[in-house]
């Protein structure tokens, strides 16, 4: 176990009853957004990499491991060591890491 | 009951939310400088955004019984012309002597590019130069953690304590680097890119109260001035005890920023 093991003052049913129904419909709302980019017609042929990046994510949610809201944030995380001189030109960040296409930089 | 809002930017919110603040329990705000929602053609434009800090907010937050305090810089976002930032940078001391002025802040990075990280390290010299606590700004989603390291490299490379300086916006994939290196941290209960008070009192659980707040960082943006309360009573509700509460909430930020002798309420 873990040392952040029973840190939560509630017991686990304590904390489903609270917070059961707010994550069922968070977790809806996820299938429903999938659901949403079946029905749209893609720009290209190649996948987005932020849909990309949600379905690997989506994927840790049930893998049984604990530490997921890190180890997903780590996911989408940029692990590059390279710094560009400026920031001109570039967009915001859009929340996962878009991959370097070669002889792009 | 009463909490403390150490960061959030007032200059973007209307009178009633001090109102709503005051009501719900705030007695001091503390804002840093920030990024308008667009970038200032101006040094000029930074003293006026200057003054009214240290000017006019206080007295509008006094209407409402909050004190107010607050942080000077240029963001990162306006840092990356390095030219444009040493103009800004240079009209900072004489603001310092201000009675409301707790430090720098809130510096850093955004996009975490070498511009930016001159002028970073410049204000962190600055601090350093003034003895002046610092509040620091980390990147936004997939450029936080890279930011984050790039950023405490820099602040470890000064001579200023870790335990002077605040590291802002941190998540459940930060939290831990931050504190294992001795700096304070923040977290910043704003929807969508950054925390929710769930998760914030579940970063409390996994790593404890000791130098850590939580803030609203209300801005312009989408955000809500009274996310700290709402964290209070998140942790409320869980069974956690009101020591802890108020510890997270008041008494963590009253010691990291009594730090400076000029923050009382």
């Amino acid at each position: 176990m873990s040392e952040v093991t029973f840190t939560c003052p509630q017991t686990r049913e304590q904390a489903l009853t609270m917070y059961f129904l707010e994550h069922r419909a968070k977790l809806l709302d996820v299938a429903a957004f999938l659901d949403r980019l079946d029905r749209a017609k893609p720009a290209s042929d190649a996948v987005d990499f932020r849909q990309a990046a949600l379905n690997d994510a989506a994927r840790i949610l049930t893998d049984g491991k604990s530490n997921r809201a890190a180890r997903i944030l780590s996911l989408l995380s940029d692990d590059s060591t390279e710094l560009p001189q400026s920031a001109h030109g570039m967009k915001g960040a859009s929340g996962a890491v878009k991959p370097v296409v070669k002889g792009s930089r | 009951m009463r909490y403390i809002d150490p960061h959030i930017h007032m200059v973007s919110r209307t009178t009633d939310d001090y109102q709503r603040m005051a009501m719900s329990g705030c007695v001091a705000v503390t804002e840093p400088a920030f990024w308008a929602g667009f970038d200032r053609s101006s040094a000029q434009g930074f003293f006026d955004y200057f003054r009214q800090l240290t000017e006019y907010e206080p007295r509008r937050a006094a209407v409402f019984g909050i004190k107010h305090f607050t942080w000077l810089c240029i963001n990162p976002k306006e840092a990356d012309d390095p030219g444009f930032a040493r103009e800004v940078v240079a009209i900072i001391p004489e603001f310092l002597k201000c009675d409301t002025v707790l430090g720098i802040g809130e510096i850093g990075l955004n996009k975490n590019t070498k511009n930016e990280l001159i002028i970073l390290e410049e204000q962190i010299a600055l601090a350093e130069k003034h003895n002046q606590l610092v509040l620091v700004h980390t990147p936004h989603l997939e450029d936080k953690r890279k930011g984050t390291r790039l950023i405490m490299d820099a602040l470890s490379a000064s001579r200023i304590d870790p335990g002077r300086i605040l590291i802002d916006h941190i998540e459940e994939h930060t939290v831990a680097e931050v504190l294992d290196r001795g700096f304070w941290a923040g977290m910043t209960l704003y929807p969508d890119t950054k925390m929710t008070p769930q998760r914030a009192a579940d970063v409390i659980e996994m790593f404890g109260s000791e130098r850590i707040w939580m803030n609203s960082a209300g801005d312009w943006g989408c955000s809500d001035p009274l996310a700290v309360p709402k964290a209070r009573l998140e942790l409320a509700r869980r069974g956690h005890p009101m020591t802890l509460i108020d510890k997270v909430t008041f008494d963590n930020p009253q010691t990291f920023l009594s730090q400076s002798g000029r923050f009382r309420i």
